[in-house]
């Protein structure tokens, strides 16, 4: 895995940074959500950003995902300057890169199965037999085997966020970026996608970024959490401490509003 | 000589008509659709020179009259040293006239895919190609069809243009018929239901297609 | 090629032309504007003995292309003056197009505004013109604008029965002087400077209308 990874080879900061974020700012117009943010995510950590909603939390996930461009400062992914590229260049950077939506966002045009085999056929240059075959693994790995040939709006919004986890696997990224994944789901569905990307947590070594109001959860699968506010990141540690002992007055402000 | 006889005897040349009449909306049709997404891409494109261009060329094309343009191609342009064929005047005409007013129903049908479907693409690093051919357009295209319906029978509608520039379309036909029998009312009556028939076989074909598409779209009766 | 000399030559009389367009545009439009109301009207009538009929002249009129609507009255109705066939039968044709504009309008209307006049025992006269056209009218009035827009450019089929409107008048300048290049460029210029404007009128009137 690492010998065929040129991004690595070839990268000058220490290999264990899987992404920096370095003085950056995004500005809507007047308005700054993030406000010269910096900070780091190892390889291999479960990071929770957690804060107030307009903290700029998902604008993070969104940046990395090149969904939305840098103001100013830098991103880097694997050592690798990954803000301002053209489309080209982005798009061998965004191979690391994964992202589960809170709205899903599959593709109505295509059956479970396909959602999942289209992008690994399509980017990744696989088989239709071998994406297949890395698709039904992963149905069942989030428990909806029986689902391969069904339309994605047949399925109920658990059901579906499943099947976006498994489409974002197959990619096989370095990097799962999870943003708010299970807002949108009715209360008895959110367990089943917890426990999924739980059991994801803990059989596999990915980078995990996620954005979540479960506390329930961060608790469970985050080696560190950032608390924002204001565009910043105002405090942070492992989910032990970070829970039980804030140190900042809006961390407990917070905390005591959602717990 | 009664109508019916005369309608009777002259069977085959209202037939002849008949097809000259849909060649030249099939064919004006699929000048339109084509242009229809060149320029609709176009008007999309992240080029201000593009993007001007369109614009410029649909509005030019919307805004003087398919009547004129016809007439254009077929008098004005032979003096430029380019003499088409009636019925291509006539093609060239439909086509770009209808393509400019497909383009905006292309452009609104891409406009109206959730954004959200092109982040999961952006998420998943499929090409711009890839994003437009597997995942925007299949969601795109079934909404088309009705705008593209109501165009295409506007088109046929077009179609006695014809025989204004002396092609031999089913309007000319009846004509001939008309004079020949001096039945003014029968022969318009019959003119008339043909077209209707005309447009009703095109509809069911388009709401064949749009139901196809939404099914595929998981959005159509199971 | 283009001569200068003649295309001001042909400019009054194609403008003269143009005159006789808007006039047909306008009294054309006042037709589909009026008469598309009252079919959708009648088309929410409660007995079926009218909404069938009606739909099915509907159907067939904007089913079949004006320019034979307009040969077929012009022939069988002759000592009628072209001018006013044409208006009649332009505005008949555009009225099936407007119907379904106000109906669309009108199923828009909540129906909780319905209930409302009912539990109001407002009688359907106020019903309709004090409630629901009100706020139907209002939101389709960018769409009936584009369609008398559509009529503009379609009113050159009426010089198929000789009425001299603004392409009837091109057609003969460029015959008689062998100009077609001049008349119809002229005409094309004069519907794109016409028709432009208007139409990004409407475009900013659905706009402000959408809220």
């Amino acid at each position: 895995m690492l010998t065929d990874n040129p991004a690595r080879k070839t990268s000058v900061s220490p290999v264990s940074t899987a992404v920096t974020f370095d003085q950056v700012v995004k500005r809507y117009g007047d308005h700054t959500v993030l406000d010269h943010l910096d900070f780091e995510v190892r390889q291999g950590e479960r990071v929770t950003l957690i804060g107030p909603s307009g903290s700029g939390k998902t604008t993070i996930l969104r940046l990395l995902m090149t969904l939305e461009r840098v103001t100013e400062g830098v991103i880097q992914v694997n050592g690798q300057p990954f803000s301002g590229l053209p489309e080209k260049q982005l798009r061998r950077a965004r191979r690391h890169i994964g992202m589960v939506f809170q709205q899903f966002n599959l593709f109505p045009n295509m059956k479970v199965l396909d959602n999942i085999t289209e992008a690994p056929v399509q980017v990744l240059g696989l088989s239709r037999d071998e994406a297949a075959e890395r698709a039904r693994d992963l149905l069942d790995l989030v428990g909806l085997a029986d689902k391969a040939d069904v339309h994605p709006t047949r399925l109920s919004g658990g059901q579906q966020q499943r099947v976006a986890i498994a489409r974002a696997l197959a990619m096989r990224p370095d990097i799962l970026l999870l943003d708010e994944v299970t807002s949108a789901l009715d209360p008895e569905l959110v367990q089943g996608v917890l426990d999924v990307l739980r059991d994801i947590a803990q059989a596999t070594d990915i980078t995990m970024l996620c954005v979540t109001h479960e506390m329930g959860f961060a608790r469970d699968i985050s080696d560190r959490v950032l608390m924002f506010d204001g565009g910043r990141v105002i405090e942070s540690g492992p989910p032990e401490r970070m829970f039980s002992e804030p140190e900042h007055e809006r961390t407990r402000d917070f905390l005591g509003a959602v717990l | 000589m009664s109508f019916l006889t005369a309608f009777v005897r002259s069977l085959p040349s209202i037939w002849d008509g008949i097809q000259i009449t849909v060649l030249a909306t099939l064919l004006g049709a699929l000048l339109a659709l084509v242009l229809s997404f060149v320029l609709g891409l176009a008007a999309r494109s992240r080029h201000l020179l593009v993007r001007g261009l369109a614009r410029a060329v649909v509005e030019f094309f919307r805004g003087t009259s398919l009547y004129v343009q016809l007439f254009w191609l077929f008098f004005a342009l032979p003096i430029l040293g380019f003499k088409l064929v009636p019925l291509a005047c006539a093609v060239l005409a439909f086509g770009l006239n209808y393509g400019a007013y497909g383009s905006e129903v292309v452009r609104g049908a891409l406009a109206a895919v959730p954004r959200a479907q092109w982040e999961a693409t952006v998420a998943l690093n499929m090409t711009p190609w890839q994003r437009m051919r597997k995942v925007i357009l299949p969601q795109a295209w079934p909404q088309m069809i009705p705008p593209f319906n109501n165009l295409l029978i506007q088109l046929l509608k077009s179609t006695p243009l014809l025989s204004l520039i002396t092609v031999s379309d089913i309007t000319f036909q009846m004509d001939q018929l008309r004079s020949a029998t001096g039945d003014t009312k029968a022969a318009y009556l019959v003119l008339l239901v043909i077209y209707f028939v005309l447009a009703y076989a095109l509809t069911l074909c388009m709401n064949g297609l749009e139901a196809l598409g939404k099914a595929r779209l998981g959005q159509g009766r199971a | 090629m283009w001569d200068w000399h003649t295309a001001r030559e042909g400019l009054p009389l194609i403008l003269h032309g143009f005159g006789i367009t808007l006039l047909a545009t306008a009294l054309g439009s006042l037709v589909a504007i009026v008469l598309g109301l009252v079919i959708a009207v009648l088309g929410r009538a409660p007995t079926r003995w009218v909404r069938l009929p009606l739909r099915a002249v509907v159907e067939f009129v904007r089913s079949t292309p004006v320019m034979i609507q307009l040969f077929a009255v012009w022939v069988l109705a002759p000592g009628l003056d072209p001018l006013t066939i044409g208006i009649v039968v332009l505005g008949l044709h555009y009225a099936m197009y407007t119907s379904e504009v106000y109906r669309a309008g009108i199923d828009a209307v909540p129906r909780g505004q319905w209930e409302a006049a009912v539990a109001l025992s407002l009688p359907p006269i106020r019903t309709w013109w004090g409630v629901v056209l009100p706020q139907a009218v209002r939101k389709v009035i960018p769409a009936l604008g584009n369609y008398v827009i559509s009529m503009f450019k379609e009113t050159p089929f009426l010089s198929v029965i000789t009425v001299n409107e603004m392409v009837h008048e091109a057609n003969q300048f460029g015959s008689d002087n062998f100009a077609y290049m001049e008349a119809f460029t002229i005409a094309a210029a004069i519907f794109l400077i016409a028709s432009y404007p208007t139409s990004m009128l409407m475009r900013k009137l659905e706009k402000r209308l959408a809220h």
